[in-house]
This record gives structure tokens, sequence and C-alpha cells, in this order.
């Protein structure tokens, strides 16, 4: 008989609902993540105990840790689902959806509130149109290395889901929203409203809310130095703050 | 503020890179867009693509030309694509880059501080613009920041977590909305538009495992074929000849692996056999999909020398520079290592071709209408621009061409179309309705089957039988088992039967479509007896496999006089199987010529 996994699955039937767990038990085959096995519990969705229920709920699209979509808590680490393997987990394999986030159902989990962090920071470039007008200027290739180091963020949430800051104590927007202010002010035509994000930064659940606690930029799936650039931020947003009492 | 009654409302269906560019285009016009999406349209599949985007921005003293890169795109689409179209393509690709640098896209850059260029397949100049080996993630990026812009000026209303169901015409025939259901609430509700775009990508997920993302299952494109849209050379599927092999899905890597130096090949007498420079001298490693594809499959399955006797070959980039590699391919370098745990700066990676991406799709005109009046359709969903092969880092370019035209088109019927009447409060109802009727009816399913495993089965028949070569035998047996899979599927049963993100439920509702998309698929490989571009057919003899002399396969050549044309699918909603009929496209501009990458391009 095949090796078997065993996971257990916090579950939940919808959003006002009590969570509740189930354990379910997966064929191990080399290669095997956490999305595979999911995939597994939907083609045969009957728990240990031989009984028949619905299939388990997550959200996952690409599979290639690119899309985000499916980070939810592995063994007690935010982190994506599809490129967690079996063989670097121990076992049994305890899945939670991550309670930052209001909980649809199961591991699904509702991440509006990072998209409109990005409304708040102003998180775009002031395109004149979709138009060609001229050329685009010439970018610092450093600075371009830097502003796709960043740009690479996928809102997945891991770093708001680790973050002592982000939760009902607190109206901090979270580490990877603020971050993208600090993308578009390198931009050589996103640096035109810098002020603007930088003084939105300073209102409440901006800047002044992160707690320096450095557990972001440890579950950072895409290794951002996430600190770093809210450090430089921290940074730049004293200085505006310094122009906003002299320019007065 | 009172609502301005007088704005055009236009639907777009699907957030990639296609349907955010028309949307940006609507709102520049002064338009409305309601944005339906499966996800927050941030995570669309466009994201996936790794490689770059083609532009002639002529920057590397190679005197590269857009006429250059137009015969390229035609001659790499072995003559099936309309020039027009493709010539409209090329020439807007620069303006395209230069704009999208302007957004934000953090391409990679020369140290002058230039947009960087790297070499692709079936193009002899450097013409790939890149943002390091993530290139639609970024690019998806920046038009999703514009697009939030828009949302924050109320011009746009995304309906993300939403499922498109089908459209809804009024009593003239012409599309007027539709209906979508929330994947959250179930909840199923009615919309009016004055245009409807679907740019809802690619139908991969009806092979099963492929480098597509979980979302890209066609239906969309099925339900709209259902009601009438006619489908255009969906045989010609992609088959990309480099991913790793995973049970639950092929993960890409990049032709820019090649691009950048990578080369492929397997052990022959115990030494290194570089096939592909050996088979294709003047292109070698950068050969267009297709013909790699076709190689590597026969190198594993008919001369049996694939990794261990398995179906892989090794794709080598451990002679190059590891600083260089980092700074070129790093995301997908990581990806490797994440997934397989081996460093491809070491060692050989090991890969076998796998569905990719359909040249095919919903027929649209240069403008991007459907022949269902007020229906559009744009990027990877429609047919245009890629004949029976796309070369690589051509599909971001059309996804963002499309947009750019489909955006405007759109408000343009939106103002002076024929629309005719405006659908009825009960017509809404009654299309509601009736959707409404279709998914309670999915709810009581109470079968032996289960809808997961009868995909997985259906992916399985798909590549024995449509995938690199085929053959008329095995296209006959394809059409009489996808038949039985769309009976059993009246026989399936659920288990979720719950109101709140009832993904078993959508997933039954998808599978039915994609079956019906299968078999358009199928008969448009069946009636095709010629090999063109990624549709290669084996010629029968006394009803088995033809093998010439020195015991090679024996395929059917490239027919211009009976098969130059379009294929044109309608369905038929009495048998539900698909009728195919050819359709005469523009070809006036580059003459046909043979293909062959064995040499270099005469043009």
């Amino acid at each position: 008989m095949a090796e078997k996994v065993r996971f257990i699955i916090e579950r939940q039937d919808g959003p006002n609902d009590k969570p509740y767990t189930q354990e379910f038990d997966v064929d191990y085959r080399p290669g095997l993540n956490v999305v595979a096995s999911l995939m597994e519990i939907q083609k045969n969705p009957v728990t240990v105990d031989g009984k028949k229920v619905p299939p388990v709920v997550w959200e996952c699209n690409c599979l290639e840790k690119v899309c985000g979509a499916c980070m939810m808590v592995i063994n007690g680490k935010a982190q994506q689902a599809c490129c967690a393997l079996v063989d670097n987990l121990k076992q049994p394999i305890k899945l939670q959806p991550a309670r930052t986030f209001p909980v649809i159902r199961d591991l699904l989990i509702d991440r509006t509130r990072m998209f409109e962090a990005l409304k708040r920071i102003q998180g775009w470039v002031e395109l004149d149109g979709s138009w060609e007008n001229r050329e685009a200027p010439i970018q610092n290739p450093y600075t371009a290395t830097t502003a796709y180091e960043i740009s690479r963020c996928m809102t997945c949430g891991c770093c708001l889901e680790a973050c002592p800051n982000v939760g009902p104590q607190s109206d901090f927007i979270g580490p990877a929203p603020t971050v993208q202010a600090y993308l578009f002010n390198l931009h050589p035509l996103g640096k035109f409203d810098a002020p603007k994000r930088l003084n939105v930064l300073m209102e409440k659940g901006g800047i002044t809310s992160c707690g320096n606690s450095q557990n972001c930029v440890e579950v950072c799936p895409k290794s951002i130095k996430l600190t770093t650039y809210l450090a430089q931020l921290n940074r730049d947003v004293n200085i505006q703050a310094l122009k906003n009492i002299f320019n007065n | 503020m009172a609502k301005d009654m007088t704005k055009k409302k236009i639907i777009i269906v699907g957030g990639g890179i296609s349907g955010l560019l028309a949307t940006i285009k609507v709102c520049e016009l002064g338009g409305e867009v309601l944005l339906f999406s499966y996800c927050p349209v941030k995570r669309s599949h466009s994201l996936c693509a790794q490689g770059g985007m083609n532009a002639c921005m002529d920057s590397k003293g190679e005197h590269d030309s857009i006429y250059e890169h137009f015969d390229d795109t035609v001659y790499g689409g072995d003559f099936l694509a309309d020039q027009l179209a493709v010539k409209g393509m090329v020439e807007a690709a620069p303006k395209l880059i230069k704009m999208l640098d302007r957004m934000g896209v953090p391409f990679t850059r020369t140290p002058e501080g230039n947009l960087d260029l790297r070499n692709f397949g079936g193009q002899k100049n450097k013409r790939t613009c890149f943002a390091g080996s993530t290139t639609g993630q970024q690019i998806l990026y920046a038009l999703d920041e514009q697009v939030r812009r828009w949302e924050v000026k109320g011009s746009v209303k995304k309906y993300e977590f939403w499922e498109f169901i089908k459209i809804i015409k009024n009593k003239e025939g012409v599309c007027r909305g539709i209906v979508a259901q929330s994947m959250n609430t179930m909840e199923i509700k009615s919309f009016r538009a004055d245009t409807v775009i679907l740019a809802t990508g690619g139908p991969g997920q009806v092979f099963g495992r492929c480098t597509a993302s979980t979302i890209c299952n066609g239906s969309a494109v099925s339900a709209v074929y259902q009601q009438g849209a006619e489908i255009a050379n969906p045989e010609f599927i992609q088959i990309h000849p480099t991913a790793i092999p995973g049970s639950d899905k092929n993960r890409l890597m990049s032709e820019a692996c090649r691009g950048e130096g990578g080369r492929v090949w397997v052990y022959k007498d115990g030494k290194p056999w570089y096939f592909l420079e050996e088979m294709y001298p003047a292109y070698g490693n950068l050969v267009p999909r297709d013909v790699a594809s076709r190689a590597i499959y026969k190198v594993c399955v008919h001369m049996g020398l694939g990794i261990n006797g398995e179906n892989r070959v090794y794709l080598d980039l451990s002679h190059i520079d590891g600083n260089y590699l980092l700074r070129k391919l790093g995301g997908i370098l990581e990806m490797y290592s994440e997934f397989v745990g081996q460093d491809p700066r070491k060692v050989p990676m090991e890969i076998f071709p796998s569905v990719h991406y359909s040249m095919g799709g919903i027929w649209v005109d240069r403008l991007h209408n459907t022949n269902i009046p007020g229906l559009m359709a744009s990027g990877e969903c429609d047919y245009q621009y890629h004949g029976a092969n796309r070369l690589g880092a051509n599909s971001l370019l059309s996804a963002a061409y499309s947009g750019t035209v489909s955006g405007p088109e759109a408000m343009k019927w939106a103002k002076t179309g024929n629309k005719g009447s405006e659908l009825t409060d009960e017509e809404l109802e009654a299309a509601r309705r009736e959707v409404q009727n279709e998914y309670d009816k999915i709810l009581q399913m109470n079968g032996s089957e289960n809808a997961h495993k009868l995909h997985h089965e259906m992916g399985d028949l798909m590549y024995k039988y449509v995938a690199i070569e085929r053959d008329n035998n095995g296209l006959d047996i394809c059409l009489e088992e996808l038949k039985k899979i769309l009976r059993r599927w009246d026989d399936i049963g659920i288990t979720d039967r719950g109101n709140v993100a009832n993904q078993e439920a959508m997933f039954v509702r998808q599978l039915r479509n994609m079956i019906l998309y299968a078999m358009a698929i199928t008969k448009g490989a069946r009636c095709r007896d010629e090999s063109r571009g990624a549709h290669a057919k084996i010629v029968l003899e006394n009803g088995k496999q033809k093998h010439d002399a020195d015991g090679e396969l024996v395929f059917m050549g490239r027919d211009d006089k009976n098969f130059m044309f379009t294929t044109i699918v309608n369905y038929d909603p009495k048998t539900e199987e698909p009728i195919v009929t050819y359709r005469e496209f523009d070809h006036s501009l580059i003459k046909p010529r043979a293909r062959n990458y064995a040499v270099a391009k005469k043009e």
C-alpha cells in the first residue's frame, strides 16, 4: 500500500460559522505539494473516519508561486500552498486559513483590505493616457533592479498574517501595501506624486503603526527586503513632515 | 452626485492584460466598465508569461525592422494568420512598450539605462523586451494599477470572484448583457450592457495538466459558442517544448532559457547529443515551439533516448555564468529549485513538452467583433494573430494590442452600433431564472461520477489523441470517447450542496463547457487533412500509421490549396456536436513559402 500523508484541516462552512477540523489521508508521491494534495482530496473527499464530506474549499490559480492566491497557514506558518512540498513539512500537516483576514469558507479568505490599501497609497503612476506621447525616460539600471524586486510583491498577505501590528487592535495597512508606496516613489514619473504618498503614510494606519518586529521580511515568499524599505520610507516620511512644516 | 445615465456601459469579462487594457481604453473614452473576473484581476493568468514581449526596438545594432517582425510572425504561424491583423500588431508593438515603460513596468535595463532585449525562438534578431523572467506579472501589475486608478475615479466597478455564465441577447439577436454568479455568495444576477467583451484567456484545462492556471478552462468561450459564437482554428494548440512535468501542473520553463544560451540535449551512444542544433543548424535551440516540441517527442517516444528511458530531456544552462543567469532568469530558476530541489545553474534541468497556449479561439474580425453583434473577444480567447503556431513573446504583445483595439471599438459600437432594443426587466429575469434552474439542477446531481476524476480522464484522452502527433484513427476514437464523457457528465454526483463558495458545483458546470470545447478542438483537427504549424498529422496506410523506408513516420504535408483557410466551428444545438466549415482570410502581403528552420529564412 502506498505511503499516506495525513492532513489536519481547519474548516468553516461559512463566514459566520464555527471552525472545526477534519483529517484526510493522501497517497504520497515524490514532489507532492499542498495544493496537489488538496486536489487529490477533491477527487475523493472522504475523511480518515470514512465519512464522505464536501471537498475542501481554497483559492489557487497559477501553482507557480507567482499569483499569490493560495496563501494559507501551513504548520503554523503563512506561506503559499503550491510550493509547500510535503517532503519539507512535518507530518501530520496542519492547514488553517490566514485569520488576519475574514474567512469566507474553509481555507478561502477575503483579502480586499490589501487592495483597498493600494488605493489609499495611490499605488500607480499618474499617466496622461495609455497612448504614445514621447520616449519614456531613461532609468538608472540599479534603481530599476530595486523597483523590480519590490514589484514582484504578489499581494499574498503572508506579511500581514505574520505582522503583530496588523489586526483588530490596530489600523495598520500592513507591510506590503506600505512598501508599494516606495516602489512608485522610485519611478521617474511616479516620483512626482511622492509627497502625496508620504503624506498618506503619515496618517493613521500608516508607517507609524509599524512596530519594526521584522516578522514580515522573514515570511515574504519573494524575499523582498521589506524592513529595509520600511526604514527608508520612515526616513522619507520624516523628511516630508519637516518639509510640510517649513513650507507652510 | 446623480449617476450619469448617459455614460456608455461596457461589460468586460476577464482581467488579464487584454481585459485590463480594454478597460483603460474604455475609461479614457468616457465609458463605464463592469469588470468581471474569477479572481482579483491582479491574479490573472497573464502573470505566468515569463520571457518577454516582442517589439522591434532595434537598439542592439542589428538593423531589426518592423517588417522582419511581421515576416517572422507570419512565417512562424505557417501562413495561417490574417496578415493585415498581424501588420497592425507589429507596427503598434514599440509604441506599446514605451507606454508600458511610462506606466512603470520595471523592464530590465542595459548599463546605459535603455530597455534590454533578448533572443527568442523563430527570430534571428534580439527583439524581446523583458522584466527579469516575470514579464507578464510586471505588465499585468502596471495595468492593474492603472485600472485601480480608474476604479477610484468611479469609472470601473469590479466584480471579482464572479463567474460569467452566459450572454443575454435582445429580441433582435444583439448581445445586450450577461448573467453572472458570485463565487462566494452563489447569487446569480443579470447585468445590462451596451457592449460585452470577453477576455477570458485560453482553454488549457481542457487538457488537464498544462502550463496554464487552474482558472484557464475555456468555459466562457464554450458558453458563447453554445449561444452561436463561431470558434476559429481551435485545433491549433501550442505545445511548449520546455516544461517541468508535474502531477498537478506542468510548470513552464521559459523559452528565455534558450534565448539566453540554454542548450537541449540527451545522451546518445554515451555522449551528449545536441539534437536541435544538429537537426536545425540555422536556428539551433531557437527553433519555434512546434518544431522543438516535435523533435523532443521524437527523440523520447520514437527513439527511446529520453533520460533514463523516461519522457524527459535536458535543458542545460550550467555552462553560463551564474550571476548572469540570476540577473536575467532569476525568477524561474528559483521556481525550478523550489519545485524540483536542484539548482539549474549547476545541474541541467529535466523538461518535456506541455500544452501551453491556444492559437485558436472565438472568431473575430480585425476590430475584435465576433459574429454576434454587441459581443467582442480579445486576448488568448480570440483566434487572431498567431495562425498555426505562435512565436514566443508574441502572446504578451497580442494580449496588450488586442485590448487597445477592442476597448475603443466597444465604445464605438456602444455609441453608433445598431444595438436594437434595451433588455427589459422581464428579459433580464428570464435569463437569470434559466441559469438559476440549471444551477439548482447541478446541486441535486446524485450520480456515481466524480467531476474531477472525469476531468482528469478527459485530459488524458486529449493528450493521447490531440497533442503533438495526431492521426485520423485516433481523432475518430477521441470524438467518440468525448461523447461518452459528455453522457457520463449527467451521472455526476456532488457532495457539496452548500450555498457558500460552492466550488464543486461551479466546477461541474465548467466541466460540461470544457467537454464541448474539447469536441470542437478534436473535430477541427479531424477535418484538417494536412500538417501546418502545431497541427501535425500522420499519414495512414491500410488503417495504420505509415513509415518510410528508414522507419520514420510519414506526416502529411502542408496543403495550401485545400487548407489555407480559417477553420470555422459552429455548435449544433440538436446534436451538441461541432460543425466545421472553412473561411478565407487575408494573406495578400507575404506570399506563402515552405517553412524550414534548418536553413536561414529567405524572404
